[in-house]
């Protein structure tokens, strides 16, 4: 069995663990590039991003089977609020982000550089 | 079916993982766009194409139903959603995202919960799936009720200044934190009793509200951020127990995010995250604040009138605005742009210094006067601009107190010494648009305001600006 090596047999929780531990670090790098002037669109840019929770409420509550009322209730007020959470979230930074016009066209189109 | 919820979410095919890495991908794409601000608005809608493919990815799971249910809870959202986003004014910016970050959190501690009655206290479940469970819903608690205070304290539904039980503010806090995690390790253990899990809820639910009372306005930027660092890792928990991997990545993204984010601010103000978190001003309470507030100066301020303001600017070649939370309150942005127009209609250099922690979110100034449509290249941060002052004829202080106090640099007696601040006392004159001799949020007073080639021009921001405009336009 030649490719016997390739099959590890890691638990789904220890490459999950993995899968959390590098996204840590990618986010990290990503955002220490962001400047000052657009820390509010960040902020409220990964608000929108955690509204991934939603997924969460979508799925319990999907895949649910003969939930209880409490339950119930628990779980689409969860929805709503991580629909919230995403369409509020992704909306507001839009409307941030179209006010950070640069008026006097810069040289060249590298306003990154402009900071 | 009657195994329990965990057990079929492990078989997520794979097209389903695909389509989340797509998100997932298109998440880490977006942000990447925030780096500069002619990418940040495709970034951002991107992120949002991303989310909408990680939704329809979990649409397709083997065995979703309740259709009748999620349609409703989407709708019921959208509809509460789209209107206060669109309507949210720039100014209260701050409060709705602690909004939108507190209902985040909210919805990962229902989620732990529901799944908690549901499995019967977790019964027979991993310990891989109930630890990051018992996690999230902590984590997710402490997120809702926080951002909730600071939603109060922002919107001055509840007082801005620190509210707290004085010294017995820490034991409680730390006894909270054990009753949360100690219940938290009684489920972990077997416990199965219904009020096992409301009482881990209950207690993280004090402990955040705990935290942010005795936090003042002027620290909201950071706790801010560390609320939104805490929803971020409350979604990477609750995407470890359903072994989710747009959850655990866009989570942690968020979480990474927010904790740096959260540090910038800190180091920006001199104060360590946890001497915020233990709230007041100065770790040791009100006392340093109010003996250096107590009438240290017996010094004389210069007051001035909109029209010698207008004639000093007028002859001068480069003047600095610096905004603070103040221009915010009066909603002068627009009025400040209109000053700025006139200033360089007669060829004088405007530029804007914009410290950091300046208003109630990181960012919040350049969002304002973005919204006027200042150009982005004039707004200056903080390490730009000090450079610039002994070349400034006039620096012109716009509602900003703490952030220029040249007692940070000077005086080690003052509770905030050793915060960057700007150097506005290094311009040849400075002009301060105030309300009043009232100190700000730290209770400070501040040394510029005393300095001889200070003058203060007191009344509301945005009539005081508009008046030296129509001055300007006059001369």
């Amino acid at each position: 069995m030649p490719l016997a090596v390739l099959d590890f047999g890691v638990s789904p929780f220890v490459a999950n663990l993995t899968l959390l531990v590098v996204a840590a670090f990618l986010g990290y790098v990503v955002i220490s590039k962001v400047p000052n002037t657009l820390h509010t669109p960040l902020m409220s840019g990964t608000n929108a991003i955690h509204g991934i929770v939603l997924l969460g409420g979508l799925i319990v509550l999907g895949l649910g089977e003969d939930l209880g009322a409490l339950a119930t209730v628990i779980l689409l007020i969860a929805v709503v609020f991580g629909t919230i959470n995403v369409i509020g979230g992704f909306l507001v930074t839009d409307r941030m982000l179209e006010m950070f016009k640069s008026r006097p066209k810069p040289a060249g189109d590298n306003t990154e550089d402009a900071r | 079916m009657s195994t329990p919820l965990a057990a079929s979410w492990v078989q997520d095919p794979d097209t389903i993982s695909i389509l989340y890495l797509i998100a997932v991908s298109m998440f880490v794409y977006g942000l990447m766009g925030l780096r500069g601000p002619r990418t940040a608005v495709r970034g951002n809608r991107v992120a949002a194409v991303g989310m909408a493919i990680a939704v329809v990815a979990t649409f397709l799971l083997e065995g979703m139903g309740n259709w009748a249910l999620i349609a409703a809870g989407l709708v019921v959202g959208t509809v509460i959603g789209v209107p206060a986003a669109r309507q949210v004014k720039m100014t209260a910016m701050p409060q709705m995202v602690a909004l939108f970050n507190g209902v985040g959190g909210g919805a990962v501690a229902l989620i732990a919960w529901a799944e908690f009655i549901e499995t019967s206290g977790y019964e027979g479940l991993e310990l891989t799936f109930v630890i990051p469970s018992l996690l999230a819903a902590i984590i997710g608690s402490i997120s809702f009720w926080g951002s909730l205070i600071a939603f109060g304290k922002l919107q001055e539904v509840l007082p801005g200044r620190p509210i707290g039980a004085g010294t017995m503010q820490q034991p409680l806090n730390l006894l909270l934190l054990l009753v949360a995690a100690g219940a938290a390790v009684w489920i972990a253990a077997g416990g199965d009793a219904w009020w096992l899990m409301v009482l881990v809820l209950v207690a993280a639910a004090l402990l955040g509200l705990f935290v942010v009372l005795p936090i003042g306005g002027a620290d909201m930027p950071v706790v801010i951020s560390l609320l939104n660092a805490f929803t971020g890792l409350s979604a990477a928990a609750m995407g470890l127990a359903l072994s989710n991997s747009a959850l655990i990545v866009a989570g942690m993204l968020v979480g990474a995010s927010g904790t740096i984010l959260t540090r910038l601010m800190a180091d920006a103000m001199n104060r360590s995250i946890p001497s915020i978190v233990a709230g007041g001003f100065g770790g040791g309470g009100g006392a340093v604040a109010g003996a250096v507030g107590a009438g240290e100066h017996a010094g004389t301020v210069r007051s001035t009138s909109a029209a010698d303001a207008a004639i000093q600017m007028a002859y001068a070649q480069q003047v600095v605005v610096v905004p603070g939370y103040g221009m915010a309150v009066a909603q002068a942005q627009h009025a400040v742009r209109e000053m700025a127009d006139e200033l360089e209609r007669r060829g004088i250099d405007v530029k804007y210094a914009i410290h950091p922690v300046a208003g109630r979110m990181p960012g919040h100034m350049n969002v304002l006067l973005a919204e006027a449509d200042v150009p982005y290249e004039q707004l200056k941060e903080m390490d730009e601009i000090n450079g610039e002052f002994p070349r400034t004829d006039v620096a012109i202080v716009i509602g900003a107190n703490d952030v220029t106090n040249p007692a940070a640099n000077t005086n080690p007696q003052s509770p905030i010494y050793g915060m960057p601040i700007l150097n506005v006392n290094e311009a040849r004159a400075v002009i301060v648009l105030k309300r009043s001799m009232n100190t700000g949020f730290a209770g400070i007073d501040n040394e510029l305001y005393y300095d001889p080639k200070t003058a203060m021009l007191f009344g509301d921001a945005k009539g005081s600006v508009a008046e030296i405009t129509s001055e300007l336009a006059a001369l």
